[in-house]
């Protein structure tokens, strides 16, 4: 095992200088401290020495199953994906060292737009940088003072980020609660600009959004609607363009959000939109315009599995048996888990508190096995949840030895 | 709605929000004195939303601390409707 990557950092206090601007972290600190000091190997700080394939690597030391890494349709070792990346850095080199409005848009960029033009069927596509770039952009671009956003309290950080950078009037009701919605879009004051925003999978739980019913009331309601796929696309909906598909309402969102670190297997965020005005975003968004653009591998990369997973039918189906397996496997093994079905590739394993939270996570590592410790204020109410999301590649093997994992951790801590 | 009259009724509402039966005074504080977490906020908030039919938005809430904040947040709030 790597020399020292269990080893939390240990602060000493500061003196002098006036008040230490880091003290507001001081509760963090001791917590992370208490659970450190009970001997748990952390969490937060696991190295991965060898990455195997989409669904292997040598973490801290160990041969391990990766079942938290988001790679949903495991593309990040597909040899075309991994040769036009090759490819493209040979002949674009390795960055662009500029911003997509200056001297930062290739001719990756505008090919990796096209496939996802054509993946969503849409008029427009921005790719970003990052998919957190992507919501802070387009979110505080289009809702500035004045606007309000109507949004589910259980969205991504870089949705609240975007919110907040562009000085609207945020307005969250509870998760996934179509009424709370409505009355609170009814109470906007007249002629104010409104806009919902919404996530297909919600990544903490696994859970899907109502999409019909809450695209359907926020459009009588005068409302732009912005939804964050990002962890549906290439396997939700007949075409893999997420919930928004499944749920029939293509044509009724204005905006789709998405990123490139999930199913497409590499890094980068864009936006879709039918929108006639659209392209203006490219001028006007701060987040893409003060930014260096991607580099080209990456663009090549992202381009070339979009393409691939237009045709990923098999895949898909493979990737919803995998995960009707473990879902059920976990369940009859006595554990409490996020969603009565699986509803997406995410399957979230509820923990009783933080303490045996930790010490499953510890045990399922020490067992070769590796999941995602969520602890508050990241999870609804509070929760500690080992957030399990699975890959296409997961063979059906793998599947049964992750059960096996699960069992034998669940009765080391005493879970089940 | 006079503000005692507003005052009440958030009174009551935030009874059941209030698990420690702590006295609640113009200057008592949502996260300090009445240690409301974040999911409580967002529940109270929705009750007290619904009451006056108004919308408390987090832009809002931030600069509300005390419970007199909040009275005055709302009096002035359900007065300008």
């Amino acid at each position: 095992m790597s020399e020292g990557v269990s080893q939390p950092d240990r602060p000493e206090p500061r003196e002098g200088d006036g008040k230490d601007l880091f003290s507001k972290f001081d509760d963090v600190i001791a917590m992370r401290e208490g659970l450190l000091a009970r001997g748990v190997e952390d969490p937060f700080s696991l190295v991965m020495e060898q990455v195997l394939s989409p669904t292997r690597a040598v973490c801290n030391g160990r041969d391990t199953i990766l079942l938290g890494t988001y790679n949903y349709m495991g593309m990040t070792f597909d040899p075309d994906v991994v040769e036009a990346g090759k490819q493209a850095l040979a002949d674009f080199g390795s960055g662009t060292t500029g911003s997509r409005v200056l001297n930062g848009t290739y001719q990756g960029h505008k090919d990796v737009e096209d496939a996802l033009r054509e993946f969503y069927g849409m008029d427009h596509a921005m790719v970003f940088s990052t998919g957190y770039q992507a919501n802070l952009g387009i979110i505080s671009t289009i809702a500035g003072k004045g606007d309000y956003i109507v949004l589910d309290i259980d969205s991504h950080a870089s949705i609240y980020d975007g919110c907040k950078l562009g000085d609207a009037e945020i307005v969250p009701f509870r998760h996934n609660d179509i009424e709370a919605m409505e009355k609170r879009l009814k109470r906007i004051p007249e002629g104010a600009g409104k806009l919902v925003i919404l996530e297909g999978v919600y990544s903490m739980l696994g859970d899907v959004a109502p999409l019909k019913e809450m695209v359907r009331i926020a459009k009588e309601n005068g409302a732009m609607v912005l939804v964050d796929e990002a962890h549906s696309m290439g396997f939700i909906g007949d075409n893999g363009r997420g919930v928004v598909e499944d749920a029939g309402v293509m044509d009724d969102v204005d905006f789709i959000i998405g990123t490139f670190s999930k199913s497409v297997g590499t890094v980068g965020g864009f936006c879709v939109s039918n929108h006639p005005k659209f392209e203006i975003m490219r001028l006007v968004c701060r987040p893409y315009v003060f930014t260096a653009s991607l580099p080209p591998s990456v663009v090549a990369t992202a381009c070339t599995s979009i393409r691939k997973l237009m045709h990923g039918s098999n895949k898909r189906a493979h990737l919803w048996e995998n995960s009707r397996t473990l879902h059920a496997g976990l369940k009859k093994l006595g554990f409490t888990l996020g969603t009565e079905e699986p509803q997406s590739a995410i399957i979230a394993v509820i923990m009783p508190d933080l303490e045996q939270g930790a010490g499953m996570w510890e045990a399922l590592i020490k067992n070769g096995l590796y999941v995602n410790l969520a602890r508050p204020p990241a999870t609804p109410a509070n929760m500690t949840l080992l957030r399990c999301s699975l890959c296409a590649e997961h063979s059906e093997e793998e599947v049964s030895q992750i059960l096996d994992i699960f069992e034998r951790a669940g009765k080391l801590v005493g879970i089940i | 709605m006079d503000r005692a009259a507003v005052d009440a009724k958030i009174r009551e509402l935030a009874e059941p929000f209030n698990k420690k039966g702590i006295e609640i005074k113009e200057d008592t504080t949502f996260a300090g004195d009445l240690e409301f977490d974040s999911l409580t906020v967002m529940d109270f908030v929705a009750a007290i939303e619904d009451e006056f039919d108004i919308i408390i938005s987090m832009n809002q809430q931030a600069e509300i601390e005390t419970y007199g904040q909040l009275v005055d947040a709302v009096h002035k709030q359900q007065a300008d409707r």
